[in-house]
């Protein structure tokens, strides 16, 4: 991908395949939750993730920030390859690298009150000492809209959406650079959704931070980021501008993700044409050759068995891997009636 | 949308469902009323706490006695007073008439026993079936919810299923003794959205196809949108406004209805700009505020709000609106709805 001085996380060919079966007459199978996945995160910008359930969008975030061990690939950050550095010399990048979590019910220890939530990390980075801690603190509330009075509450005195600001002030608290937000707002309510959501664009605008946002929720996906990149069975299918990718997406699985998001107005409703997606996510210990999604496009052809798309730019910073598309020939339903094969980039599996 | 409404097939009139809790009486629904027709399709709307699902426990009779209790109100469903039949004849209704699908397909199938049995098990009881009979039916169910391999899958487990699978499994488990009221509780909001758009091309498919009557349930606006033919909104166990669907959605005529739908982010338009948010929290259904139970959280609200316990108003024959407000908002609505251009949704979907 182009090469610019923008980038503050670049990611590449990223992996992370997990061990599973075994034993002494087992056969060990591999799942590969991340497949070789390159991507530049650039400085400022919120990139969104997105994929149905088990697509391994959540394992890259983590894979990202080491929380889960990666098996391959580079994870650049200021010249470091965090994927292969010392725990010890990792620990201090974690200063400038956090994470939110999905579930703000189980990310908070129950037995610790607000304050010391918050505290943690900045006593453990020595941020702060004494005094100085507890007004950090108490500022931090302030500044995700928490009252300062709740310093000594504890978790469960608070709601989901209270609970989630809290999970943000701890990751606010020892000033990052970057944050992997993994799926923030799904646990909450409506209301409260659109409420994180401003809060964490207000704080972006305000610390210039920078969002890995991963979600399953294409509406909320749109409205947060800049760019978008489509993950399927822990590879990168699609990456353009958000607006791009919902206007003109060019993935076949893109598009029917999109279709399939209801649209809050009967008068739409009532127009559009679904593209239903037959069947399910397959399974990541044994993913189809060739092309992933083959067994549920409703463009598959012979070639797509066998020839493993590579991700490429297809028109101006919009990337797709699909091999019925080049970049002469973006469009796929156009290619299919004219029954134009395999001319995309690829390679044989 | 459906046009056989020959008769009302339920009647809820001032449901009260309260819990006795150590804070006190909570009053998880506080007078609902709805009627819902033969064939049609009714969407219940709110947010967690706001009584969607107690509704629906009631009508069933599973409200879970003590804490609960329904204290007053009418269920009537196709002329049987619900709350007056016997346990048993309750018994017979559940399952056989009213059928319910619920959010979670991971726990409402029992691990232990085979999809063929927990089947089998709904046809025996309420239609005689046999074993032989029932299988077959089984069978028979599982490719009408279009489980493939279905004479193979029927003697599966519910592990062995995906998640959209196993709620294609309750779907064919409601669906077996073809219910005249089907109740679906969130019933695609654990899945993906690819999933969730074959489920519920499923239930708009096999409602055509039967004729049944179905209670959506559901935080998700833009599923009711194009589910259902009309919707109610609650908040705090309250009814806040009642319309048909295209009605609700062009000119609603509550501040909350008009809040939820601006804070669900649009994809039709764009970003970037500041989502609208409604502030603070849903309330504590224990301690409400006197007045509107949305006072404090909405953006016209008046002393008199704050005060005085809003009037359910009329706007027409079909639209009802518990504000003290409700005619000025609704006027509001109606000249956004004159002013607003056509939204056309971005993408072009192909054939």
């Amino acid at each position: 991908m182009s090469e610019n001085g923008n980038n503050l996380i670049s990611i590449q060919d990223l992996k992370v395949h997990y061990k599973v079966g075994g034993g002494l007459f087992k056969e060990t199978k591999h799942v590969k939750a991340v497949d070789g996945v390159s991507l530049d995160i650039e400085k400022g910008e919120t990139l969104g993730l997105v994929g149905e359930s088990g697509c391994g969008k959540s394992t890259l975030g983590k894979a990202i920030l080491r929380l889960t061990e990666p098996t391959g690939g580079k994870v650049l950050y200021h010249g470091k390859d965090l994927a292969h550095l010392k725990l010890s010399q990792m620990r201090e990048h974690r200063k400038n690298l956090q994470m939110i979590f999905q579930d703000p019910y189980a990310s908070l220890n129950p037995r610790m009150t607000v304050g010391q939530i918050i505290g943690e990390p900045i006593k453990t980075f020595g941020l702060a000492n004494g005094r100085s801690v507890e007004q950090k603190v108490q500022d931090l509330m302030e500044t995700v809209g928490l009252s300062r009075r709740f310093i000594k509450r504890y978790p469960h005195e608070f709601s989901g959406g209270q609970r989630q600001r809290i999970g943000i002030a701890r990751a606010l608290a020892v000033d990052p650079e970057f944050i992997v937000a993994d799926e923030p707002i799904s646990a909450l309510d409506v209301s409260i959704q659109a409420q994180i959501m401003n809060l964490m664009e207000k704080l972006q605008a305000e610390k210039n931070l920078t969002y890995l946002f991963i979600s399953h929720d294409l509406r909320a996906i749109r409205h947060v980021s800049d760019r978008v990149a489509v993950m399927y069975l822990g590879k990168i299918v699609e990456l353009a501008d958000a607006k791009e990718v919902y206007k003109e997406p060019l993935m076949p699985y893109t598009k029917a993700l999109i279709s399939a998001v209801p649209v809050p107005d009967p008068k739409i409703e009532a127009k559009r044409e679904r593209i239903i997606l037959k069947g399910d996510v397959p399974s990541p210990i044994n993913p189809p050759r060739g092309c992933h999604f083959h067994t549920r496009c409703p463009y598959m052809i012979d070639d797509c068995k066998r020839i493993e798309p590579q991700l490429v730019e297809i028109k101006s910073k919009h990337y797709a891997a699909c091999i019925r598309i080049n970049s002469e020939k973006p469009y796929v339903e156009e290619n299919a009636k004219q029954g134009l094969g395999a001319i995309g980039a690829g390679k044989p599996d | 949308m459906s046009e056989n409404s020959n008769g009302s097939i339920l009647k809820v009139n001032n449901l009260k469902t309260y819990f006795q809790t150590e804070d006190g009486v909570v009053k998880a629904v506080d007078g609902i009323t709805f009627e819902l027709k033969k064939g049609e399709t009714l969407g219940i709307v709110g947010e967690s706490g706001s009584g969607k699902s107690v509704t629906n426990l009631s009508v069933m009779r599973l409200i879970p006695e003590p804490p609960g209790k329904i204290v007053d109100g009418d269920i009537i469903f196709d002329g049987l007073d619900v709350r007056r039949l016997s346990i048993d004849e309750v018994r017979n209704i559940r399952g056989k008439r009213i059928a319910m699908i619920f959010q979670d397909p991971m726990t409402s199938l029992n691990p232990f026993l085979k999809i063929s049995t927990q089947l089998m098990e709904v046809t025996r009881l309420h239609l005689g079936h046999t074993k032989e009979q029932a299988y077959q039916h089984a069978i028979k169910m599982l490719k009408t919810v279009g489980i493939p391999d279905a004479e193979n899958r029927v003697d599966n487990y519910p592990h062995e299923f995906s998640g959209g699978m196993r709620q294609r499994v309750m779907i064919a488990m409601a669906l077996s003794c073809d219910p005249e009221l089907l109740i679906a509780d969130e019933p695609t909001t654990a899945l993906d959205v690819t999933i969730q758009a074959q489920i519920l091309e499923l239930i708009k498919d096999l409602k055509a196809r039967m004729g049944t009557s179905v209670i959506l349930i559901t935080h998700d606006l833009g599923v009711v949108a194009g589910m259902t033919d009309k919707i109610i909104v609650m908040y705090a166990g309250k009814v806040f406004e009642q319309a048909p669907t295209a009605e609700l959605f062009a000119t609603p005529a509550n501040p909350y209805t008009k809040g939820l739908l601006k804070s669900v982010p649009d994809p039709a338009h764009e970003s970037g700009t500041d989502l609208y948010q409604i502030p603070g929290l849903p309330p504590d259904v224990a301690h409400l505020p006197p007045g509107c139970p949305f006072a404090p959280r909405c953006e016209r609200a008046e002393e008199i709000c704050h005060r005085d316990y809003p009037p359910f108003v009329q706007i027409n024959e079909n639209h009802w609106s518990l504000c003290h407000f409700a005619k000025e908002v609704y006027a509001e609505s109606l000249k956004d709805e004159a002013t607003a251009p056509e939204t056309e949704l971005e993408m072009k979907v192909d054939e």
